[in-house]
């Protein structure tokens, strides 16, 4: 798998994140205000997940005087769409519970 | 990904665990362990034998052990019968655990997907089938 397959698993693994991204896809343009009223957590936390999103290409930014809109980059997505990447992320999502079950077996 | 020869494709996924060989491959080869991370089952680490793997969605795989190797090789069929030919799936995962310093390099291939293959079993099933729904229809959306 390609390291940019990677990092898009790995961003879109995050329901909270997800949930942003989600909602950029249906609803369009957002201010990191607008989105953190509906997000269910602090501003701040908004702008850390808009980062990630933005770090994988799967937002765009455009700055407006003191407000920044948020913007999902649809094409970005694209590889997803391929069944091997989804047997891909499926297989993440496994090592994810994987490495959890690890832990417990340590205590 | 693409094997010209056989025209099969497989999917390989590495991840660095933070633990020894030894217990990733607890985790990997005793059925109670197996379920919590990966589905029920009634899997032996025996050469030949065969399982299921029984997925949350109702789904049922047809398994064979191909090949054990303690701490190191895990090898398995991971078939899925399906009337519809760009459904059905004939393939094989294999674990290969190496020592690292810090723990284990796991590495997971998946290989024997045809090229006609229409969605990837597990993957369209489990947790991403309505995420990767709403994304279709989101990329299709987009034109």
């Amino acid at each position: 798998m390609s390291k940019a397959h990677d990092t898009l698993f790995r961003t879109l693994a995050d329901p909270t994140r997800r949930a942003i991204f989600e909602r950029l896809c249906r609803e369009g343009e957002k201010t990191v205000g607008a989105l953190t009223a509906r997000a269910g957590v602090s501003q701040p936390v908004v702008s850390k997940h808009l980062g990630i999103l933005k770090q994988a290409g799967l937002v765009r930014d455009r700055p407006d005087g003191r407000q920044t809109h948020y913007s999902a980059q649809l094409g970005a997505l694209a590889p997803l769409i391929d069944w091997t990447s989804q047997m891909a992320g499926y297989w993440e999502t496994k090592f994810d519970h994987l490495e959890d079950l690890l832990k417990r077996m340590d205590q | 990904m693409t094997d010209a020869a056989t025209e099969t494709r497989s999917v390989v996924v590495e991840r660095e665990i933070a633990y020894p060989p030894e217990k990733l491959w607890r985790a990997l080869t005793q059925p109670h362990l197996m379920e919590e991370w990966l589905m029920k089952n009634d899997f032996k680490p025996d050469v030949g034998h065969r399982f299921n793997l029984r997925g949350d969605w109702g789904g049922v795989l047809d398994c064979e052990v191909l090949a054990v190797e303690q701490n190191r090789t895990l090898s398995y069929t991971w078939d899925f019968k399906h009337d519809d030919a760009a459904y059905d799936l004939k393939s094989v995962v294999t674990f290969t655990l190496t020592p690292t310093s810090k723990g284990t390099h796991l590495r997971m291939e998946q290989s024997g997907f045809r090229p006609t293959q229409k969605q990837a079993l597990g993957g369209a099933h489990a947790g991403w089938k309505q995420f990767f729904d709403k994304l279709d229809q989101v990329v299709a959306s987009e034109g």
